[in-house]
């Protein structure tokens, strides 16, 4: 089992507040969602629980260990990290972006070991990628690199994993696609957890949903438990009708 | 693997190119260095050159060979080398094409530090005076943009802190040039602007080499990580790079490649750009991969570019990095105009 537990974590940038003593935690076997509206800090929120802005104050720990105190490797090693899609910098081939997920193994790309290359088949195949793999990543459609990311992420081998939007701007189909490709990573014992705006995928995927607004976590638990009318009046600023896992938007508030 | 196996063509092709490009410009640079020493303004031929090279044939075609044209071959090589070396190792870091020791004011301040040794008449106390400030003009440089690279996140800031360096340097240089006290200093600064390898001798090489192997060393150990930079620094934190290290090694390494080569032979612009650009879709466009080959690369044509400037007929000889920049900066054009929006 591991673990990031972020406490009383807050984040600054010049006067302003990003992040505002948020505390959570992600734990291997759950699917957390993190919702919220542009601008409430959820992309701060994860880049300071991985280390990678430092903290005003609070603390974020992997299996107890400060994140901070961690190498960038050892990180990479617990929790694969996946941002905002960028394009590449170069036409690389396929499998070798997804040979970069070994990166904190070690890998060069090119020179793969045996467990390198059996970590980033297994992905490719998990993924779909298998007759794509030796294409040029910049001949890929929008649904075709989200899944290459996805698998760069599944070949880390780490327990956790934390997307920040893996399916901005893909259709419908490939949006479950990746989902269940990230469900199915959950349910062999990994812990996710995504940034979304689509309540309702959120709410049919998630385990867990974290709303977050104005740089605060403004509840934490079950879709049961936090989804309601009036959070999405209250988080979103929009009116909305709930039942169920359904949900209705009326219009903005 | 079923897809490897069931196409074995896809997978073993590219592999065999990949694995005979090292090789196959190895031979090249041996071949052009070997031309380098038959070629000159008095051609000898290839049995007399193979004497001297073994201690036969007579004084003078050794001292041809060894004391002019072997030093002067191996220095446009290793000119060539470090500047492919440190241009491929840069590209990689800002996720450029363009990128290069003269985009980041690498050459510019090295240049800028050899002309004020010249101006100040350093050079007349020791020889030694103007590799050793083109060296430290370098690292100025190199220490000034690694101090950047801690502070900002943003690779376009580390590019605009170059052009501003450039920028400056070139106008110390003009300044420097405006205010020339004689005649013979100021045509001494512009034979050190336009670049040449003529008259080295395997002194000069011994000075610039401890920087150059300096540089390249960091270079080549800390090449993996620009693998990595492929996807973003971002995304390349997340895989476990450590970024802040890697900007500096990079910087440093290029610093130091690229002040060795201004002190050997000036300004040389662009060949840090072209070679990259044509090894990599060799290298299937893995920064790391691509660093050796782009060297050996940039190395070989550098040496092809300076037989050229030997035997091309003119009255007073061409300088190497006017030819260099003639070839390349046409290039540089090209390949800018190839670039699309959405590699911003």
């Amino acid at each position: 089992m591991t673990s990031l537990r972020i406490s009383d974590l807050s984040i600054r940038a010049k006067q302003t507040v990003l992040v505002d003593r948020a505390s959570t935690e992600l734990k291997t076997g759950e699917l957390v969602v993190l919702l919220g509206p542009n601008g409430a800090g959820k992309t701060s929120l994860i880049r300071g629980a991985l280390g990678l802005i430092k903290p005003a104050s609070g603390a974020s720990e992997l299996d107890g260990r400060a994140v901070a105190s961690l190498s960038p490797t050892e990180r990479a090693q617990l929790i694969s990290y996946l941002p905002q899609i960028r394009p590449l910098a170069w036409p690389n081939r396929v499998r070798d972006v997804v040979a970069l997920g070994r990166f904190s193994h070690g890998a060069t790309i090119g020179r793969l070991s045996a467990e390198d290359r059996a970590a980033v088949d297994t992905a490719i195949s998990a993924c779909d990628l298998t007759h794509l793999q030796d294409r040029s990543a910049d001949t890929l459609s929008g649904g075709e690199l989200a899944r290459m990311h996805c698998a760069r992420a599944f070949a880390a081998n780490a327990p956790l994993l934390v997307a920040d939007e893996p399916i901005a701007a893909l259709d419908p189909r490939h949006q479950f696609r990746i989902l269940d490709l990230i469900k199915s990573y959950v349910d062999q014992g990994g812990g996710a957890l995504l940034v979304l705006h689509d309540i309702e995928l959120a709410a049919r995927y998630a385990s867990r949903l974290i709303w977050m607004k104005d740089g605060r976590i403004v509840a934490d638990g079950s879709v049961e438990e936090t989804l309601s009318a009036d959070r999405l009046a209250e988080v979103y600023g929009v009116s909305a009708t709930v039942s169920d896992t359904r949900i209705i938007m009326d219009g903005a508030l | 693997m079923s897809a490897l196996q069931s196409n074995p063509e896809l997978a073993i092709a590219p592999s065999l190119l990949e694995r005979g490009l090292i090789p196959f410009l190895l031979i090249g640079c041996v071949i052009a260095l070997f031309l380098s020493c038959l070629l000159g303004s008095t051609p000898l031929p290839p049995d007399r050159v193979f004497a001297a090279f073994f201690g036969g044939a007579d004084v003078g075609d050794r001292l041809v060979v060894w004391s002019i044209r072997l030093p002067r071959a191996l220095a446009a090589f290793l000119v060539g080398a470090a500047l492919g070396l440190s241009g491929a190792a840069l590209q990689g870091l800002l996720r450029n094409p363009l990128a290069e020791p003269g985009v980041l004011g690498v050459s510019a301040s090295a240049s800028l530090a050899a002309t004020f040794s010249i101006y100040y008449g350093l050079v007349a106390f020791s020889p030694w005076a103007l590799p050793l400030a083109a060296i430290i003009g370098a690292l100025g440089a190199t220490a000034l943009l690694a101090l950047a690279a801690i502070r900002t996140q943003s690779v376009i800031t580390l590019i605009l802190i170059g052009v501003g360096l450039s920028s400056f340097a070139g106008a110390l240089m003009s300044l420097m040039m405006n205010l020339a006290p004689n005649p013979f200093s100021l045509a001494d600064m512009i034979n050190w602007m336009l670049g040449s390898v003529a008259n080295r001798s395997f002194n000069d090489i011994g000075f610039a080499a401890p920087f150059l192997v300096a540089g390249a060393a960091i270079l080549l150990l800390s090449r993996r990580g620009l693998s990595a930079l492929t996807l973003g620094e971002e995304a390349a934190s997340g895989v476990g790079l450590n970024l802040r290290n890697q900007r500096i090694l990079t910087v440093l390494g290029a610093g130091l490649a690229t002040g060795a080569s201004v002190a050997l032979a000036g300004a040389i612009g662009f060949v840090g750009i072209v070679a990259p650009h044509l090894i990599r879709p060799f290298t299937r466009h893995d920064p790391a991969r691509s660093l050796i080959p782009s060297a050996l690369f940039a190395g070989l044509l550098l040496m092809l570019a300076d037989i050229m400037v030997r035997i091309v007929p003119s009255q007073s000889e061409l300088k190497l990095g006017v030819v260099a920049a003639l070839l390349g900066a046409p290039a540089f054009i090209w390949i800018a105009m190839q670039r699309r929006a959405a590699h911003d």
